[in-house]
C-alpha cells in the first residue's frame, strides 16, 4: 500500500447538448410560432423542475471525460497533456471541485489548491496589495498566513514601488507576476495547475518554472496541465495522456510525450470522392479531391511551424466555359478567422479542374486548422462553399530559447530581423 | 479503505462524487468566513471608486426620496401619520428598512453573474457570493442612519425603550431579502431573464409597500392579507422602535411576516444547494 493522495475510479463528466434539426424548404411563420411555443411550454416546465434549458429539437449527450481512472502518489509531479477538448481542464475542474462528475468517484487526501488561471478575482481598481489580500483569500489562504508571507510575495513579484496603485493601471506583464506570485505561495499538499506559464515574460516564467520544481522537490504532489511539452519535460516525472475524454497513455514523460507527438488523430489530411454522381457539391460543380501534404519531409514526421504545407483542390465542374476561382478561408481551432486566400479566375470548361497553393514554413502559428473551401463564378457568386474540408495540426518546435509559453498572435512570421548595435542608421 | 490507508490521520480525506451532497457543507461555509469577510470589503471599497462625492449617494439617495414622499403622500394627499409623529419621520423610519432590503435583494440577485469569473476558476461554499453583498446592503443602511438620527435631533423626537430591539428588525430585513436574493441568484445563473425583473420588482415594491404612508390607511380587514408582503412585517417593526408608542405594532400581521419570511428563507437555501453543483457549467 503506496501513498496514494489522489485516487481517480473510472469518473466521467457528461454535458447534455442540443441541435437544431435541419428543416427543408422554407420556414412559415406559422411553424416558427409553434415551434417557439412548444419550446417556451417545455423550458417553464423544465425552469420549474430546476433542469437547466438546453436550445434545439434534438439532444445529444457528449461525454468530456470517460473512465478516466488513476493514481497519484504523494510527492509526485504528473503532467497532464493531450490536445484541445481532450478533457484535461474537466478533469482538473472535477478534481477541484469546481464542478461534479457525472460518474466515479474520487478521494484526495490532503488540502488541495488549485490554479486554474492567474489572478483569479483580481479587481482592477483595488490597489497591489489589497488585491494579494483579496486573492489569496479566494485561493484558500488565510488572512495572518498572507501577512506572514507578504513581503516574500511582494518581492517575489517585484511590483514594491507600486503595491498602492491600482492594478489597473499595471502593465499586463507586473499583473501577471502579482497574480502568480500570490499563486506562488500557496502552500497545499496537492497544487492543480492548468497551463498558467502562457503569460509573463521569459525571466519570470524561468523563475515561476523554478518555484513549481521547488514545490515539487518539497514532497508536494503537483499536477500540471500544459500544451507546452518542454515544460512538461521539466517538471514532471510522470505524464497522463488524455484522449478524447479517456486516458491514452499513461508512464514516464519522456515516453508520453513522444508517442504523444508523434500520432495525429485529429487531422483530415485527405479527402477523396471517387463517384462524380454522388461527390459532395451540386450539380454545377463536385469535390473530387483535397488534401492538404507537408513539403520536404517525410509524411510521418510531425507538421510543426517550420513546415511548408501544400494545399490542393480538385473538382468536377459541369459548367460549360464558367468563369471559375477557388477562395480558401483558414480558421484556428477556437474559430478564429486566420486568413482568407483567393486563386485568380480562369474559363474553365467541362471536366476536372484542380488548384493549389503553398503556405510557407514559419509563418502560421502552433494551432489546428480547419479549411473551409468556396468556389467563385464569375469572381462574384460562391457555387459552393463548404466548411471543415481539411483539418490538420501544426505543432510547436522544441524552442531554444528559454521561454516557454505559447507563442502569441494568429499567425507567427519570421521576418528577416536587423540586429546591430549602435544607432539606426537613416 | 479508509483504515488501511490511514497512516496520517491528521489529513483530511475528501470524497468526490455525483451527487454527494456536502455533509460538512455547513462547517466549510465556517472555514470559508474569511473568504465571505474579504469578498464583502471588496465590494464595499470598490462601490464609490471613481465617484467624486462617493459616500454621499447613500445618504442623499433615501433622503431625497424621503423628501418627495413627504410632500406627495403627506402634503398633496394628506394621508395621516402615526400618532403625533412627523411625517417626514414616519417616512425615513420605513425607507431605512426599504432600502435595506431592496439593495440587499437587488445585488444579492445580480451576486452570482456578477462574480462568474470565480465561480468557474475555485470552489468554494457559493453560498458566500450572495450572503456577502448584505453586508454592502447594511453598511448603505448604517451611513443613512445617522440622517434618521440628524432627523430625530431636528424634530426633537425621543425614541422609547423599543428602539433597542431595531437590531432584531435590521436582521430580519436582511434574512427577508436573502431568502427571494438567494433563489433568484441561482435561478439568474440560467435564465438571465430574471435580472430584468428585479428592479421592476423593486420599483414596484416602493409603492405596495407601506414606505410613503402609515400601514394604519390600510383597512383592518385587508391587513392580514397585506402583512403576505413580508416587508410589511418589517417596516411596522421600525416604526414601533424608532417611533415608539406612536405607532402600535399589529401583531397578528406581523407574525405571517415573519412565517413569510421563514419560508422564503428556507425554500432560498435549498434551491440555491440543488443549484449549486451545476453553477460552474452553466455559467
Amino acid at each position: 500500500m503506496s501513498d496514494i493522495v489522489i485516487k481517480a475510479e473510472s469518473i466521467g463528466k457528461k454535458y447534455v447538448i442540443g441541435h437544431q434539426a435541419e428543416r427543408g424548404g422554407y420556414t412559415a411563420l406559422r411553424d416558427v410560432l409553434m415551434q417557439n411555443a412548444r419550446t417556451l411550454w417545455k423550458k417553464t416546465k423544465d425552469m420549474a423542475k430546476g433542469k437547466p434549458i438546453i436550445q434545439g429539437d434534438t439532444m445529444e449527450e457528449v461525454w468530456a471525460l470517460k473512465d478516466v481512472s488513476f493514481d497519484i502518489l504523494r510527492g509526485e509531479a504528473v503532467g497532464i497533456i493531450g490536445r484541445n477538448g481532450a478533457g484535461k481542464s474537466t478533469l482538473l475542474k472535477i478534481l477541484s471541485r469546481i464542478t461534479e462528475p457525472s460518474t466515479g468517484r474520487v478521494t484526495i487526501k490532503g488540502r488541495v489548491a488549485s490554479l486554474l488561471e492567474v489572478g483569479t478575482g483580481f479587481h482592477p481598481e483595488l490597489s497591489g496589495r489589497e488585491n494579494i489580500y483579496l486573492n489569496g483569500a479566494i485561493l484558500g489562504m488565510s488572512r495572518d498566513e498572507i501577512r506572514l508571507k507578504f513581503n516574500k510575495i511582494v518581492s517575489f513579484a517585484e511590483v514594491e514601488k507600486y503595491l498602492d496603485t491600482p492594478v489597473k493601471r499595471y502593465s499586463s506583464g507586473m499583473y501577471v507576476r502579482l497574480a502568480f506570485a500570490v499563486a506562488a505561495h500557496l502552500d497545499p499538499e496537492i497544487l492543480l495547475v492548468d497551463e498558467v506559464l502562457a503569460v509573463g515574460d521569459a525571466t519570470f516564467q524561468k523563475k515561476c518554472l523554478g518555484k513549481m520544481g521547488d514545490v515539487a522537490k518539497e514532497g508536494r504532489t503537483v499536477l500540471f496541465v500544459s500544451h507546452n511539452m518542454t515544460a512538461i519535460k521539466s517538471l514532471c516525472s510522470r505524464a497522463i495522456l488524455l484522449d478524447k475524454g479517456q486516458i491514452g497513455n499513461v508512464g514516464e514523460t519522456g515516453r508520453v510525450v513522444s508517442a504523444y507527438l508523434q500520432e495525429g488523430t485529429l487531422s483530415l489530411m485527405q479527402q477523396v470522392w471517387d463517384d462524380p454522381a454522388t461527390a459532395i457539391g451540386n450539380d454545377k460543380v463536385r469535390l473530387h479531391r483535397v488534401y492538404v501534404t507537408p513539403l520536404n519531409q517525410q509524411p510521418t514526421e510531425p507538421i510543426t511551424v517550420e513546415t511548408s504545407l501544400q494545399l490542393a483542390f480538385e473538382f468536377w465542374n459541369n459548367l460549360p466555359d464558367a468563369v471559375l476561382n477557388f477562395s480558401v478561408v483558414l480558421y484556428s481551432f477556437e474559430g478564429v478567422c486566420i486568413l482568407n486566400t483567393a486563386s485568380q479566375a480562369k474559363t474553365c470548361s467541362i471536366g476536372l479542374v484542380c488548384g493549389s497553393f503553398v503556405i510557407p514554413g514559419n509563418f502560421l502559428n502552433d494551432d489546428t486548422y480547419t479549411v473551409r473551401l468556396l468556389i467563385v463564378k464569375d469572381t462574384s457568386v460562391p457555387i459552393i462553399d463548404v466548411h471543415n474540408v481539411l483539418t490538420f495540426e501544426v505543432q510547436d518546435i522544441e524552442r531554444g530559447s528559454n521561454w516557454y509559453g505559447k507563442w502569441i498572435g494568429a499567425v507567427r512570421p519570421q521576418f528577416d530581423w536587423v540586429l546591430r548595435t549602435g544607432h539606426m542608421l537613416p | 479503505m479508509t483504515d488501511s490507508s490511514s497512516a496520517r490521520t491528521h489529513e483530511p480525506v475528501l470524497i468526490i462524487e455525483p451527487g454527494r451532497s456536502e455533509k460538512n457543507y455547513w462547517s466549510d461555509l465556517w472555514r470559508y468566513r474569511e473568504l465571505f469577510l474579504i469578498l464583502a470589503w471588496r465590494d464595499i471599497s470598490v462601490r464609490y471608486k471613481q465617484t467624486i462625492i462617493g459616500i454621499l449617494w447613500a445618504i442623499i439617495r433615501p433622503f431625497l426620496t424621503m423628501v418627495v414622499f413627504t410632500v406627495i403622500f403627506g402634503r398633496i394627499a394628506k394621508l395621516p401619520s402615526d400618532g403625533s409623529a412627523p411625517y417626514a419621520l414616519l417616512v425615513f423610519a420605513a425607507m431605512l428598512p426599504w432600502s435595506l432590503f431592496s439593495n440587499a435583494l437587488s445585488e444579492s440577485s445580480n451576486s452570482l453573474i456578477s462574480n462568474a469569473n470565480l465561480i468557474g476558476k475555485v470552489y468554494f461554499p457559493r453560498l458566500i457570493i450572495p450572503a456577502a453583498t448584505l453586508v454592502t446592503a447594511f453598511i448603505d443602511f448604517l451611513i443613512s442612519f445617522f440622517i434618521l438620527i440628524g432627523m430625530m435631533l431636528y424634530y426633537q423626537f425621543a425614541p422609547g425603550w423599543q428602539i433597542f430591539l431595531l437590531p432584531f428588525f435590521m436582521i430580519m430585513a436582511l434574512l427577508a431579502s436573502l431568502g427571494p436574493g438567494l433563489w433568484i441568484t441561482a435561478l439568474n445563473v440560467k435564465y438571465r431573464d430574471f435580472r430584468y425583473i428585479i428592479p421592476f420588482v423593486v420599483q414596484f415594491g416602493l409603492y405596495v409597500s407601506p414606505v410613503g404612508f402609515s400601514s394604519n390607511v390600510v383597512p383592518e380587514q385587508w391587513r392580514l392579507i397585506y402583512s403576505l408582503n413580508p416587508i410589511v412585517g418589517v417596516i411596522d417593526g421600525f416604526r414601533w422602535c424608532i417611533l415608539g408608542g406612536n405607532s402600535p405594532i399589529y401583531l397578528p400581521g406581523f407574525l405571517l411576516s415573519l412565517i413569510i419570511t421563514t419560508f422564503f428563507l428556507w425554500l432560498g437555501i435549498s434551491r440555491f444547494r440543488k443549484m449549486e453543483r451545476t453553477f460552474a457549467d452553466l455559467i
